[in-house]
């Protein structure tokens, strides 16, 4: 009995928390236009299936276009920095102070420069995503043993067979970790930048669901994103455990 | 015999604005000798390796190697050191088959010849004892067999000199003999130069030709004293009355740094 419900626990949780919502709505009949029920919002999904799809489809290519260009930028850029103290003592501060601008603010001006579409979008889910791969690629680059550089420069071994052999392999782990933040965020920079600047996707389908008061349609859109998020990271989560099983089995035995 | 290796009144300082490493440190090795330097700890042992292996150059004198002045990484050394420094996603194999890829001539004949190169790996590999793990990881071996691995991998280009830093440091006195002669049988077979940095006194002198003490930081060397315990050399040598007096001897030069 106990193991049914710690095997099933997450799914008894969500049940559970959508029946308190659902109930909660209807014993104090919270105004639907506030709050809708659950079973609203999934009518509302099953209503909209056509366009949702049709929205979703562009938020998940657009997404995926920002995060595949975010994914070669932080590979060559998190080398770069990696295996150059010079670069990286350079390039640093400036990633730093440009990681900490709201990347939504960048918005207006994408829309200035490439009008509205689905360009800013791609844009915006790349800016927003490929930092912690730039860092977690040249923090794994950095963090080479000293000795074995000694070992593979006493053999006449140049920088970039030391990147190739020793580097990339040994930051492996920290680039799929990173792969999972950047894949969720690319999606948070699609829906932000499609809210505002676009006539296509899911973050457009929330704006028009609001300025015609549809509610639950704007809670199907956060859903349909917050799914589309997930299953990539899952995916990548297993990509991850599938690539650099190593990096995890070597902790737990050390002989 | 002309020296292998050949520290001509070297000193080395790592920055401008630090004291020197190294101090006026002139060594003369012949080619297959194996020596030791013995030292505490910070006594610029390491140094020593950096310099040797053409990693640093010499901020004074000069290091000749094989008749050649040092002006670059030479190619023709093995290093190890205390950590095993494998990578843990290749297996022992190719953990030992590594430097084949990087060094010539094997470098690009590696794909085409990659069986013979295997069986030569293997060959080390079951000399050290560490035949049927070939295929494991390195987390599935213990440190003393991480080490065997990581002396295969010294030594599987064939190089003319091993440096190895402390590389029995980290493991337990009962596995740190058997290596001792491992490494003692690795020399006897197919005879290279060793240069072997350590602190243990009975280690120095159970496998060296040449023991050399140095002081603590700058260092210099101090003293100079060969071994002329007849080879082969079991480890029972290491508890005969010849044997102790050396380490004793040694032991007083340590003991004279400490004073200083």
């Amino acid at each position: 009995m106990q193991s049914f419900f710690e095997k099933h626990a997450p799914t008894l949780l969500t049940v559970a928390l959508l029946l308190v919502w659902e109930g909660t709505c209807r014993i104090f009949t919270i105004d639907p236009f506030v709050l809708p029920m659950p079973s609203a919002i999934w009518d509302a999904l099953i209503e909209y299936r056509g366009p949702i799809w049709d929205h979703a489809q562009q938020t998940f290519w657009t997404t995926m276009v920002g995060f595949a260009v975010a994914v070669v930028v932080g590979i060559v850029l998190g080398s770069l920095l990696g295996s150059s103290q010079l670069i990286y003592r350079a390039c640093y501060p400036l990633l730093v102070g440009f990681n900490s601008i709201p990347k939504a603010a960048f918005v207006p001006i994408l829309v200035v420069w490439f009008g509205i579409g689905s360009l800013p979008a791609i844009i915006t889910a790349f800016l927003i995503s490929f930092f912690p791969i730039v860092v977690n690629v040249a923090t794994g680059l950095a963090t080479l043993e000293p000795e074995l550089e000694d070992v593979l420069r006493a053999l006449g071994a140049t920088r970039f067979e030391i990147l190739r052999k020793v580097g990339l392999p040994r930051s492996m782990p920290f680039f799929f970790a990173s792969l999972k933040v950047a894949i969720t965020l690319a999606f948070v920079g699609t829906v932000v930048s499609e809210i505002s600047a676009s006539n296509a996707g899911i973050g457009y389908l929330m704006m028009s669901a609001s300025s015609s008061l549809k509610t639950a349609l704007m809670f199907a859109g956060v859903i349909v994103i917050s799914i589309m998020a997930m299953v990539m990271y899952e995916l990548f989560a297993w990509i991850e455990k599938r690539m650099t099983g190593w990096a995890h089995r070597g902790q737990q035995s050390n002989a | 015999m002309p020296a292998f290796i050949d520290f001509n009144q070297v000193w080395l300082k790592y920055n401008p604005t630090l004291d020197f490493a190294i101090e006026d440190v002139s060594v003369s090795i012949a080619e297959h000798e194996f020596i030791a330097i013995v030292g505490p700890s910070g006594c610029g042992k390491s140094t020593f390796m950096k310099l040797g292996t053409g990693l640093k150059p010499p901020t004074k004198g000069t290091v000749t190697v094989d008749g050649k002045a040092v002006s670059g990484p030479l190619k023709i050394t093995g290093m190890a050191f205390q950590a095993p420094n494998l990578l843990p996603w290749r297996t022992t194999l190719d953990n030992v088959l590594l430097p084949l890829e990087i060094v010539e001539p094997y470098k690009s004949s590696f794909r085409e010849k990659r069986a013979e190169y295997e069986a030569r790996a293997m060959m080390l590999i079951n000399t050290v004892g560490l035949g049927g793990w070939e295929r494991k990881f390195p987390w599935e071996l213990s440190g003393g067999m991480q080490q065997r691995a990581s002396i295969c991998r010294a030594l599987v280009h064939e190089p003319k000199l091993l440096m190895l830093d402390e590389p029995f440091g980290a493991l337990d006195a009962f596995t740190r003999e058997e290596l001792w002669c491992v490494l003692r049988d690795l020399h006897a077979a197919n005879p290279f130069t060793v240069v072997l940095v350590t602190h243990d006194l009975r280690e120095a002198t159970f496998l060296a030709d040449t023991v050399y003490v140095m002081s603590k930081r700058p260092g210099r060397i101090l003293a100079k004293k060969h071994i002329d315990l007849p080879r082969p050399r079991d480890i029972e040598v290491t508890y005969s009355e010849p044997f102790s007096r050396i380490v004793h001897e040694l032991r007083e030069h340590i003991g004279m740094i400490r004073k200083s």
